[in-house]
């Protein structure tokens, strides 16, 4: 029915588990109807209209359970970090590239939002991490119950880093609080340097913006410092990292930057 | 398009709290500033409220104006753009309204 972005109704979500890593045996499926309507037969005799005042916040539910899921990771002494971005910005080449790097020193679990395919859960296996992966079907971004049931699937253990890669889009994904500690959005150095202003919304929700992909820098016709300069024109005080999961450049910063998330819950 | 996941938590959330009234009227406070688009949640809730006690329910949306405080020189103004800078030139400002999502109420027949 949406002609935007592809949402339509009877959106039902999927959450796959690929398995402890090098437990190629266990790649079990497991499927839940996420189907949000709520049917209601009504056999109506008029008793006269009446308003009702309710004052309830739309995301009320949302925001519910991503205090559910933060104060879950919390006595786990673990954090969900937030990775967004628009399709193509190069969040699952970072999250492999952190999986292989990161996760021989650093308990990591990593959850992959897409619409469809397990491709991405994929190359996180591939590069040793432990996975599950969210299909969200129509849906354009992750929300607070579909994280909840990846961690159900997952079991992060104790002060574990929970990687989140959003649904690819600049939009949607900002509204929806799922439980993580802190949010980063990535951007690429092919993307141009006006995102920042023309999706104020995502600037604004991330703690920090990772430019990627910096080693074709020569190549493309982008200003970075004015990429930085339109980030810090939206949220000023956004923490700015620079990096190529190519080169391995900048990544250091990346790393520094997930412990100090990681170590400020333990 | 989050409009539509936020016009289903909409429906979710009027037919858990009032779980035996049918809804005629639906009033919402949608702020200028909370990225959500009021056209989007109108063409959304039509689809979304059939066969559910919404279903006809007629939408009524109020438009709150955002509101900023500059980080800097402290003044506080009228702004719906987030990309607003304040007149001492800072562009530190703070949202103090406008970001709003709310179901300020709703209209019921109850049955009998």
């Amino acid at each position: 029915m949406c002609e935007t972005c592809g949402c339509g109704e009877g959106a039902t979500t999927t959450v796959t588990d690929l398995g402890v890593p090098r437990a190629h045996e266990d790649t079990r499926e497991h499927e839940h109807d996420h189907a949000r309507q709520h049917h209601h037969d009504h056999d109506t005799h008029d008793s006269g209209a009446q308003t009702v005042t309710l004052e309830e916040r739309v995301l009320a539910k949302n925001d519910l359970l991503a205090d559910r899921n933060r104060e879950r990771l919390a006595a786990l002494g673990a954090v969900a970090v937030n990775v967004m971005g628009s399709p193509g910005a190069g969040k699952t080449a970072l999250l492999e590239r952190t999986v292989r790097e990161l996760g021989p020193r650093t308990p990591l679990a990593v959850v992959e939002g897409d619409q469809e395919t397990l491709l991405d859960a994929k190359r996180i296996a591939a590069a040793g991490g432990r996975v599950v992966q969210v299909n969200t079907g129509a849906g354009c971004h992750l929300d607070a119950a579909m994280l909840a049931e990846a961690l159900d699937r997952l079991a992060p253990s104790r002060g574990a880093l929970v990687l989140v890669e959003n649904v690819g889009n600049l939009v949607c994904p900002a509204l929806f609080d799922l439980g993580a500690r802190t949010a980063a959005v990535l951007s690429s150095v092919t993307e141009g340097a006006d995102k920042p202003l023309k999706y104020p919304h995502m600037f604004r929700a991330a703690d920090a913006v990772v430019l990627t992909k910096i080693d074709i820098l020569p190549y493309v016709d982008f200003d970075a410092d004015q990429f930085i300069a339109n980030a810090r024109k939206v949220h000023p005080g956004i923490e700015v990292l620079r990096l190529s999961s190519v080169t391995g450049e900048g990544l250091d910063q990346w790393f520094a930057w997930l412990d100090r998330a990681r170590l400020a819950a333990a | 398009m989050h409009e539509l996941a936020i016009t289903q938590s909409i429906v979710e959330a009027v037919t858990q709290r009032l779980p035996d009234a049918q809804v005629t009227r639906v009033c919402l406070v949608i702020g200028k500033l909370s990225g959500v688009s009021v056209p989007s949640v109108e063409f959304c809730f039509g689809p979304t409220t059939e066969g559910t006690a919404l279903a006809g329910a007629e939408l009524q949306v109020e438009q709150t104006g955002g509101r900023v405080r500059c980080r800097h020189c402290g003044d506080e103004f009228p702004c719906d753009d987030l990309l607003a800078v304040c007149a001492c030139g800072s562009v530190e400002l703070e949202v103090i309204a406008g970001q709003e999502l709310l179901i300020r109420s709703v209209e019921v027949r109850n049955h009998v």
